[in-house]
């Protein structure tokens, strides 16, 4: 007999982890941005996108608010900002 | 063909007739013998299976569940401390149902160190979910193997299974064994088609989080699947019997008990002592008799009830402790009898070599001896009072 086991990858995108956020999210200000892609190799939830300079920013649905993409910026592009901040 | 062998060989020369692809293992007194033996055959270029080193044993497990969860066959063995390195990850081949087959050299646990051979690292592991036969000598040692991947590969079941041989008294003993062919055991033993594997092309994920909404029934498919192995085992050893010629019933062995007053119970290497006392006492007109208990999990509860129900009196030999409660068998064989119609006047538990502490023919003369109608309650048989204190000064 045979019970739940295999299933198909990629489950993890269905199950928006966002609302686990602490109480910050950071925000791209996307001024001196030199898309050195520090912030989206830092991530952990491997949330952020972007292609060329100032295009970078994160997916609210997964980010938990973690902090190293602004830590990591070269530039001080990011910041770390109360929710609901704009 | 016959051939004059140490289990450890015996055993390594098995598992290459089995073609596995991986073998991944860490050395462990007294396991040894056998993956050094397969890392010989593997460099010689008489197995084309790739033999992988690793830093542990729980790196070794976890290199035969990544292996047969690709589908292909594998092999590792271990014994004792190495045993329980392993043991969260021997909780999940069970829980993947990945077949993984492993030899375990059974052995002592420390504290005290101690490197010789008893049951508490096998029977400490016996809710693991694996499949769990204990072999009585090494020809039995060697057909298990042959039955354990064939059991455990069979598409209806799915698990791991564990041969337990006793550590030097098997894996460093050396008997007449008679070895199979390579064409018999490609008749019995069929290349490894699993139902499910790791595959670029078809990508699967083995053993994801599950919620409370799913996680009771795969625990409960898995508990089935060990009453599905029980029926399954007999079949096995009979189309088994067809190829080898060897006759076994693979869940336990009744030995001179149709008409026997006391009867002992026990696993492993001990049940050939048992079976000289056995036949000794026989001479002298004793009614006395052994039931053998090979597949210690899955757990033949009917079998053995029909076994012992017309028996007076059983004593359960134990070579393990569970501590501050009744020795492990001994409890199980208890609970057999439960609410039983027909049971036994006594069921009496035994303690007996532990750590290695030779059980000889008296040791099992001496618990025929104590089987008289009041019944024992964990006795120690061959305890040294003379090394015990009270106090430490």
């Amino acid at each position: 007999m045979f019970g739940p086991l295999v299933c198909k990858p990629g489950s993890s995108r269905n199950n928006k982890t966002g609302p686990w956020r602490t109480e910050l999210r950071p925000k791209f200000l996307k001024k001196d941005c030199i898309a050195c892609n520090m912030c989206l190799i830092v991530c952990p939830e491997a949330c952020i996108s972007g292609q060329g300079k100032n295009t970078y920013d994160f997916d609210p649905d997964f980010c938990k608010g973690c902090g190293n993409c602004a830590a990591v910026c070269p530039k001080k592009d990011i910041e770390m900002v109360k929710e609901g901040q704009a | 063909m016959k051939e004059f062998l140490e289990g450890s060989l015996a055993i390594a020369e098995v598992v290459r007739l089995c073609r596995p692809g991986v073998i991944s293992a860490y050395p462990i007194t007294p396991q040894t013998h056998i993956v050094e033996e397969l890392a010989q055959i593997v460099a010689d270029g008489k197995l084309n299976a790739q033999f992988v080193n690793v830093e542990s044993e729980h790196s070794a497990a976890s290199t035969v569940l990544g292996s047969v969860a690709c589908g292909v066959r594998s092999y590792t063995a271990t014994s004792s401390q190495g045993l329980f390195l392993m043991a969260e990850v021997l909780y999940n081949i069970a829980g993947m149902r990945l077949p993984v087959i492993m030899t375990t050299a059974a052995r002592a646990i420390s504290a005290p160190i101690n490197i010789w051979n008893d049951h508490q690292d096998v029977v400490s592991l016996r809710d693991s979910g694996w499949v769990q036969l204990h072999a009585e000598n090494i020809q039995e040692a060697v057909d298990l193997h042959l039955i354990a991947y064939k059991l455990g590969e069979d598409r209806s079941i799915m698990l791991p299974v564990m041969i337990c041989v006793d550590g030097f008294v098997l894996t460093h003993g050396v008997e007449t064994v008679d070895m199979p062919s390579q064409d018999m055991v490609d008749k019995f033993l069929p290349a490894y088609n699993p139902p499910y594997k790791l595959d670029v092309t078809n990508p699967l994920t083995l053993g994801p989080l599950v919620d409370p909404e799913f996680y009771t029934e795969a625990r409960f498919a898995l508990n089935e699947t060990h009453k599905e192995a029980l029926e399954l085992i007999p079949k096995l050893t009979q189309e088994f019997s067809k190829v080898f010629a060897r006759n076994y019933n693979g869940l336990i062995e009744e030995y001179q008990i149709k008409d026997a007053e006391r009867v002992i119970v026990a696993m492993g290497s001990v049940c050939g002592t048992i079976k000289e006392v056995v036949d000794e006492l026989r001479k002298k007109g004793k009614k006395v008799g052994l039931l053998k208990i090979t597949s210690l999990r899955p757990f033949p509860a009917n079998q053995i009830y029909e076994a012992l129900k017309n028996v007076p009196k059983v004593a359960v030999i134990d070579r393990a402790l569970s501590m501050g409660s009744f020795a492990p068998l001994a409890s199980e064989i208890k609970a057999v009898f439960f609410g039983k119609p027909k049971k036994p006047k006594a069921i009496s538990s035994f303690i007996v070599g532990l750590g290695g502490r030779d059980i000889t023919k008296e040791s099992i003369k001496e618990i025929f001896r104590l089987l008289t109608g009041k019944g024992c309650q964990g006795e120690f048989i061959d305890l040294k009072p003379e090394l015990l204190r009270e106090n430490y000064e």
